[in-house]
């Protein structure tokens, strides 16, 4: 056996982690799961939070992977096997009682405790003998955690814990540790539910995935969040990218005819090839945007991204549409920004819907094509952000090949998968043979998309 | 071996000056045990850099570091020859051969060697510090994957030196480029985020030694409450342990209203963060 293979058992183990956590898009070579290995060799087995950071050390290559790392890991190197010992069922308001306490205390080690014996205590569904399954659901529904928030605040308020001034950070911290006491819950749940399950499966299925690979179209409110704050760093990266590009592309071909005329000095002979020179033009950008209900989320997240790259273009236009056009810019500009209400605001102080609240793409770039046909010219770049699900109206192509015609580049972003297209309502197959269609679905492709579209 | 354990990592890191989560422990231990870089990444005025100093202070090494920068390369990072040096050399001899003169003028004496060589060179113990890797050209990063898996430099005109003592590697970024995976691969990975509220504490009751506890704690708290809270640039450890040191100076006993609103400046870098800071605390109009 390799020397520095762990204990029997423990390399199965740790190929199952590294299967499961490649089935999630983590990308591990052999060597790294060998440095795993000796990882594991030189921790041991004793304590597990060192064994679980020295394999994220080992695994992983960027911070976003953790969010899929640790409940992996918790599935595959669980805290313990079965039920807490001994004792019998806890009684639901003696364990609120405790778990106040311990949220007063702010006690990780507790709460933990807590945690498994909540699960199961309340979790089991099925028959009581052997049960079919563990519910985190149902552990929290009965629970109920987040009704302490008051007696929390209150036990702590006893001690006096918090006089004067960071009293009221109180309430926003307990919060955090009710948080916190769930996701201690889901996991203990994911540990009991493997215990009985294929573990392989478990850790595929119950896992979400990075929150960049999340589909727009379906994704929850506190994963359009994590994306939000996200914008910054991923423009921050989009924008040395395109510095680079631009670096590239300002070294132009060579210019044959001064470059001969040069050689008339040297008898003919080119010893210096003279470059053409490339103006410098800042191109501009247009983005046009679908903000109706099913694709408000991704055309947010790409306005937000795009403005936040606002200084690599000399001028970036905002419009919004659901059945109407409206310039948007002044609204995401750089002071008014509080991401979390960009689409309420654009919906209040923006005329984007005319008789009816269902989006019409055909009606929308009629009336762009008519009132803002100045806004596209020959060094603009338009991108237009939506499904092309027109509710069955006329699309109005004729406008479309009007502004790809007017327009240097024009992209449309589609977050639809590109097997859905043309499905139902959605029109575009039509816009497709009129412009370039990408499929855009999550934050990863839109992050590629944005490096390789946007003219330098 | 630099180290016996993790816990050993703990206890000198800690005499060094630098208080350790597990994580970052864990992952030195690793990286000394295994030999490989540790990649270090994280937001600006986490410890990143002060990482690799207490390493080589408890390591008893010689810190050696490049400072990456956008345009940094071979000649600056590797070696350089003296040219100036070599002329003054060949216009000295002028009676030698010119065999006698190229065997001279190629040698250690007119190699200036730059802190990837200087690292890789000689037997005692050192820490080769690669500051803000992302800063600079994808093209530096293959010379980096050459020196860092094998530890060897080939100068053409005297061969491959290899390094006797493996030196211990941290290297640092700030993500503002993304790295190669190729480079990502062959290091351990380290993301230091904020340290958690008890380990913050400890921080700042080491570098500020002055400040009373229950103050200590508020700072702590208030910092803790700021990061929640999506602002342009979050506060990171080395402002909590300015403002601590602020407070210090100002002679504030306990955190009000008026002493975090004067104060606010120090955390927040940003007009618009203050204000939105401001509104969630409820210090009224600032």
């Amino acid at each position: 056996m390799n020397a520095a293979a762990p204990a029997d058992g423990a390399a199965d183990r740790l190929t199952g982690l590294v299967g499961a956590l490649r089935s999630h898009g983590v990308r591990i070579g052999t060597g790294e799961t060998v440095d795993a290995a000796r990882a594991v060799a030189a921790l041991g087995f004793a304590d597990r939070d060192r064994l679980r950071e020295g394999l994220a050390a080992t695994l992983l290559h960027n911070p976003g992977q953790r969010r899929v790392f640790d409940p992996v890991f918790d599935v595959y190197f669980p805290r313990g096997v079965g039920g807490p010992d001994g004792g019998a069922p806890a009684d639901r308001e003696e364990l609120r009682d405790r778990l106040t306490a311990a949220l007063a205390a702010n006690d990780q080690a507790l709460l933990g405790q807590l945690a498994i014996e909540a699960v199961d205590g309340f979790g089991g569904y099925g028959g009581t003998a052997a049960t079919d399954g563990w519910s985190s659901y149902q552990t929290l529904d009965r629970l109920r955690p987040q009704t302490l928030m008051v007696r929390v605040r209150d036990a702590v308020r006893a001690q006096g814990g918090a006089a004067g001034f960071t009293d009221r950070l109180l309430e926003d911290e307990v919060r955090r540790r009710i948080e916190v006491f769930r996701g201690q819950v889901a996991t203990e749940a994911r540990r009991r539910i493997a215990e009985r399950r294929d573990r392989d499966e478990i850790a595929r299925r119950a896992v979400a995935p990075t929150a960049d690979r999340v589909d727009f179209l379906f994704a929850g409110r506190d994963r359009l969040a994590e994306l939000r704050r996200a914008v910054q760093p991923l423009a921050r990266k989009l924008a040395t990218r395109l510095a680079a590009r631009r670096r590239r592309a300002r070294r132009g071909t060579i210019d044959l005819r001064r470059t001969l005329r040069g050689s008339l000095s040297t008898g003919g002979v080119p010893m210096r090839p003279v470059l053409r020179r490339r103006r410098p033009v800042r191109p501009e950008l247009v983005l046009l945007c679908d903000v109706s209900g099913s694709v408000s989320g991704f055309s947010d997240f790409t306005m937000l991204l795009v403005q936040a790259l606002r200084d690599e273009f000399s001028k970036v236009r905002v419009f919004a549409f659901v059945n109407r056009v409206d310039e948007v810019t002044g609204l995401i500009g750089p002071g008014a920004a509080d991401p979390e209400g960009l689409s309420a605001r654009i919906r209040a102080e923006a005329a984007i819907t005319g008789w009816h609240g269902s989006s019409d793409y055909g009606v929308a770039f009629g009336e762009f094509a008519e009132r803002y046909t100045g806004a596209v010219g020959s060094r603009t770049t338009v991108l237009v952000l939506g499904d092309a699900r027109t509710n069955m109206s006329d699309p109005n192509l004729p406008a479309v090949r009007q502004l790809t015609r007017q327009a240097r580049r024009f992209h449309w972003l589609n977050p639809e998968a590109r097997s859905q297209w043309g499905t139902g309502d959605s029109a575009a197959l039509a816009y497709a043979e009129l412009v370039e269609m990408h499929e855009c679905r999550n934050a990863q492709q839109l992050s590629a998309l944005i490096g390789r579209l946007l003219p330098v | 071996m630099l180290f016996t354990s993790v816990d050993d990592v703990s206890a000198r890191l800690a005499d060094a000056g630098y208080l350790a989560s597990p994580a970052v422990a864990t992952t030195v231990f690793l990286a000394d045990r295994l030999g490989k870089p540790l990649l270090v990444e994280g937001p600006a005025g986490v410890g990143k850099t002060e990482l690799a100093k207490a390493v080589a202070e408890v390591a008893g090494a010689r810190l050696v570091r490049l400072q990456c920068y956008e345009g940094v390369d071979e000649s600056r990072a590797l070696y350089e020859w003296n040219h100036a040096k070599q002329l003054l050399r060949i216009t000295a001899g002028r009676d030698e051969t010119w065999d006698e003169t190229r065997t001279d003028i190629f040698s250690e004496e007119f190699l200036l060697p730059r802190p990837l060589l200087t690292a890789i060179r000689g037997d005692d113990p050192k820490v080769l510090l690669i500051d803000e890797t992302d800063k600079a050209d994808i093209e530096i990063e293959g010379l980096l994957l050459e020196v860092l898996s094998d530890f060897q430099v080939t100068v053409p005109e005297l061969g491959t030196i290899t390094a006797t003592s493996r030196p211990f590697v941290v290297l640092t970024s700030n993500a503002s480029r993304e790295l190669s995976e190729a480079l990502r691969r062959r290091c351990l990975f380290l993301h230091i985020g904020f340290p958690e509220e008890e380990l913050e504490r400890r921080i700042v009751g080491l570098k500020v030694p002055g400040l009373d506890e229950a103050l200590t704690e508020s700072v702590v708290r208030v910092v803790g409450a700021l990061r929640e809270m999506d602002l342009r640039k979050a506060p990171s450890v080395a402002e909590t342990v300015d403002w601590a040191r602020t407070l210090l100076a100002l002679g504030a006993s306990t955190l009000d209203e008026n002493v975090v609103r004067d104060s606010l400046g120090v955390i927040l870098k940003h007009q618009d963060d203050v204000l939105k800071a401001a509104a969630k605390l409820d210090l009224g109009a600032v």
